[in-house]
């Protein structure tokens, strides 16, 4: 029997040391755990880091990852809840085209600008929730993008 | 205090009290070792194996509770010794392994005997680290003992590369380790306690399941107090054989894949599992859903990520088994009547009648199941008993007179051919009253047979029994079950002369055909006191019986096997 997956945001206080990405990175593909997308950066004037997961998993699943990075040495915290504030960024490049307007238009809805000009393309910029990026890249298929970076998210709990 | 990073190894183990350090020496390691050659305070054991030194290392631990120390060089040497960091990890053994590495300016050049120890150790140990400069070195090293014993205690692994090691700066062994992101629960809830007892007290046929981190805990004379207190019968896992002696009346015996029969059915019968110190492993659980489906679970245990990892718990308690039986018993003192139980006992010895682990005497070839009694008989008590892998080492499990925690060493989590001689090896270093047995294999022998010379070397009179039944016998036994008696790779009919192998390294060894025989051999083994191999010849075909075939619930056990 399958248990239901949802997806879950893991956000982690590490100490800042060289060895803890790996840690934790071997620790999801050695028990088979998915990650959907990772960010790590340090947390200002402090020892620590703060890396944000984005898993997919049964309730039991999700408990496990938390228990097991609670285990690591380097690990402080482990926050696994609902409540937080969830963004993402995206960069796009587009092929320059009369519809410069639209494109301009569009990045404004989703908190975003162009960011750079070039003479055959350029290059828009977006950050919002993560389901309002896949709106935003599902809208930007009409203009031909030609590459797109997604940061994966960051979250903080509220 | 002004030293080089070789001599602060040898004053962080002086410090921490180690005796005893297995090892193997080579290039990125040898400023240690010239720092051991000057000192007097601990002794080195030179193993013919980094395997062995690691798997010596887990044998010492075993037999004392202290930490293992191990050193070994960099490259080669350190994956022969990962499979010991493996099998420790998967048993909770409190080890520190300490590797060379390259030099730093070379680290990451595929220099030669270059391999990235701790990319390879991290997922086999419970911490790991790779010392950058000698004056991380104190800290590390008062880490490395510290993460080892405390909590679910467990393997570190120190990687020091050559440089660190000549590089000279302060040593300060301070006595505190403060870890801010480390502090493992070592005392229960009080609340979620007060609920367990209450469950127990309200139950018909609660069943004590015992695991090995009661021995880890050192709580087993706690738990012989509770369970005689309560009268609650009791299950043991392989790993917590000895917690309760043998002839125990509440001590049913081991559960699981060759657990007895009453074990697994007291086991699919009890309406509340009490589980100290036990994982829920698969060779236990069988079918998962099929496990304890009458019962609640109340399971203590010192990793919050073992319980409810397997089979979810109505009573979760964190903490070291020691202190949660210290905070439960005052409590079931108050609230359990012993008497409450008695028709469960009943019930239990009923099982007991039907299906006892037992064995046929037939034909003129000794029984394996004989020989591990007979071990038993003559040495009881007064033995030591590691094994290694396979029929013999369930045999043992089985039919071994356990009287005492730490008596028994063996691979349960990992299963590794080749640990039991170097473990006994170890085991009788930390105890030299004692005789050192290791039960083996035809087959698992030779995966550490060159200990025979540091056996000889450092007087370490391990006697191995080798239960020679001319097969992989346990994989021979799955292929008889379950692969229609194709026998593939598994006939050892092609064997070494074990007396002349034993003789050859300057130890006694006996071939054995009858009972009268193996007496002799094992008393003038006891007697010669030099490592002995004792090659007994048993019937090639029995199996492991009763059986739970992987994947089946316990109560549908295989109880004899009939030749088709
Ligand atoms: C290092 C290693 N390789 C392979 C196995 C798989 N295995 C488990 S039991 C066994 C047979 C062991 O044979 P022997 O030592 O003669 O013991 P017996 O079962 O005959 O008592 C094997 C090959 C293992 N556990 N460990
Ligand atoms: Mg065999």
């Amino acid at each position: 029997m399958m248990e239901q997956t949802e997806r879950r945001v893991i956000s982690v206080i590490v100490m800042n040391e060289a060895s803890v990405l790996s840690r934790i990175a071997g620790l999801f593909s050695g028990r088979g755990y998915n990650i959907e997308s990772l960010t790590v950066a340090p947390i200002p004037e402090s020892k620590y880091s703060r890396i944000t997961i984005v898993t997919a998993g049964s309730v039991r699943v999700v408990e496990q990852i938390t228990k097991q990075l609670h285990k690591l040495i380097p690990v402080l915290k482990v926050y696994e809840h609902a409540d937080l504030v969830e963004t993402e960024m995206a960069l796009v490049k587009i092929p320059m085209n009369e519809s410069l307007g639209d494109i301009e238009a569009l990045t404004h809805a989703y908190n975003g600008r162009i960011v750079n000009v070039g003479s055959d393309t350029m290059i828009v910029m977006i950050s919002d929730e993560p389901m309002r990026v896949n709106h935003f890249l599902e809208a930007i298929k009409r203009f031909h993008p030609k590459e797109i970076v997604r940061s994966g998210s960051v979250a903080l709990e509220r | 205090m002004q030293i080089s990073g070789a001599q602060m190894v040898i004053e962080a183990l002086i410090a921490e009290e180690v005796e005893v350090v297995f090892g193997y020496p080579g290039g990125a390691i040898m400023n240690v070792y010239d720092e051991i050659y000057k000192q007097r305070s601990f002794q080195h054991i030179l193993t013919r194996h980094e395997q062995a030194a690691v798997h010596a290392a887990e044998g010492y631990a075993k037999a004392t509770g202290k930490v293992g120390v191990a050193m070994i060089t960099s490259g080669p040497g350190f994956t022969n010794g990962v499979t010991g960091l493996a099998d420790a990890y998967m048993d909770s053994i409190p080890l520190v392994l300490i590797s060379g590495q390259v030099p730093m300016s070379l680290i990451g050049t595929d220099a030669f005997q270059e391999i990235d120890a701790v990319g390879i150790s991290r997922p086999c140990t419970k911490h790991n680290y790779l010392v950058t400069d000698a004056a991380d070195l104190p800290r590390i090293l008062k880490e490395a003992f510290y993460i080892a014993r405390t909590g679910r205690p467990g393997p570190v692994h120190v990687d020091i590369p050559k440089d660190v090691t000549a590089q000279i700066a302060k040593f300060d062994y301070s006595k505190e380790v403060e870890l801010e992101t480390y502090k493992p629960t070592t005392k229960g809830n009080t609340r979620q306690i007060k609920k367990a007892i209450d469950a127990i007290a309200a139950s018909k046929r609660p069943l004590l399941y015992l695991g090995g981190g009661i021995i880890n805990a050192n709580a087993a004379e706690l738990v012989r107090e509770f369970s005689k207190m309560t009268q609650i019968p009791a299950v043991e896992t392989f790993m917590a054989r000895g917690t309760l002696r043998y002839d125990d009346p509440l001590l049913i015996s081991m559960l699981g894949m060759h657990g007895s029969y009453a074990a697994n059915m007291a086991m699919s019968e009890t309406d509340l599992v009490i589980g100290l110190g036990a994982r829920f492993d698969d060779r236990v659980t069988g079918k998962l859903s099929e496990f304890a489906k009458n019962a609640q679970i109340i399971h203590v245990d010192i990793d919050p990520a073992s319980i409810s990892k397997l089979v979810n718990a109505h009573f979760p308690i964190v903490g070291d088994v020691k202190n949660v039986l210290e905070q439960m018993i005052p409590l079931a003192q108050e609230q359990i009547d012993p008497k409450r139980y008695e028709s469960w006992h009943n019930t239990i010895a009923n099982f007991n009648k039907l299906h006892p682990l037992s064995y046929k005497e037939e034909g003129d070839r000794l029984k394996p199941q004989w020989v591990v009694e007979r071990i038993g008989q003559l040495l009881g008590d007064g033995a030591n008993i590691s094994t290694d892998v396979g029929q013999h080492q369930m045999w043992t499990a089985q039919f071994y007179p356990f009287t005492r925690p730490r008596q028994w060493v063996s691979s349960g989590g990992l299963g590794t051919m080749g640990f039991g001689f170097p473990a006994a090896l170890g085991v009788k270093r930390a105890d030299m009253e004692r005789v050192s047995i290791n039960i083996t294999g035809d087959g698992s022998i030779l995966m550490n047979i060159q200990e025979l010379m540091t056996a000889v070397e450092y007087k370490l009179p391990v006697i191995n029994v080798i239960l020679n039944n001319n097969f992989l016998g346990m994989v021979r036994q799955w292929q008889t079950l379950f692969y229609d008696k194709r026998h593939s790779s598994t006939d050892l009919s092609m064997q070494p002369d074990f007396v002349k192998l034993a003789e050859a390294f300057g130890g006694v060894g006996y071939r054995v055909n009858t009972k009268e025989e193996f007496d002799a051999a094992l008393k003038d083994a006891v007697e010669k006191n030099v490592v002995a191999i004792i090659d007994v010849v048993v019937n090639r075909f029995e199996n492991v019986l009763p059986m739970v075939p992987a994947g089946g619930s316990l109560f549908n056990m295989m109880l004899e096997y009939k030749e088709k």
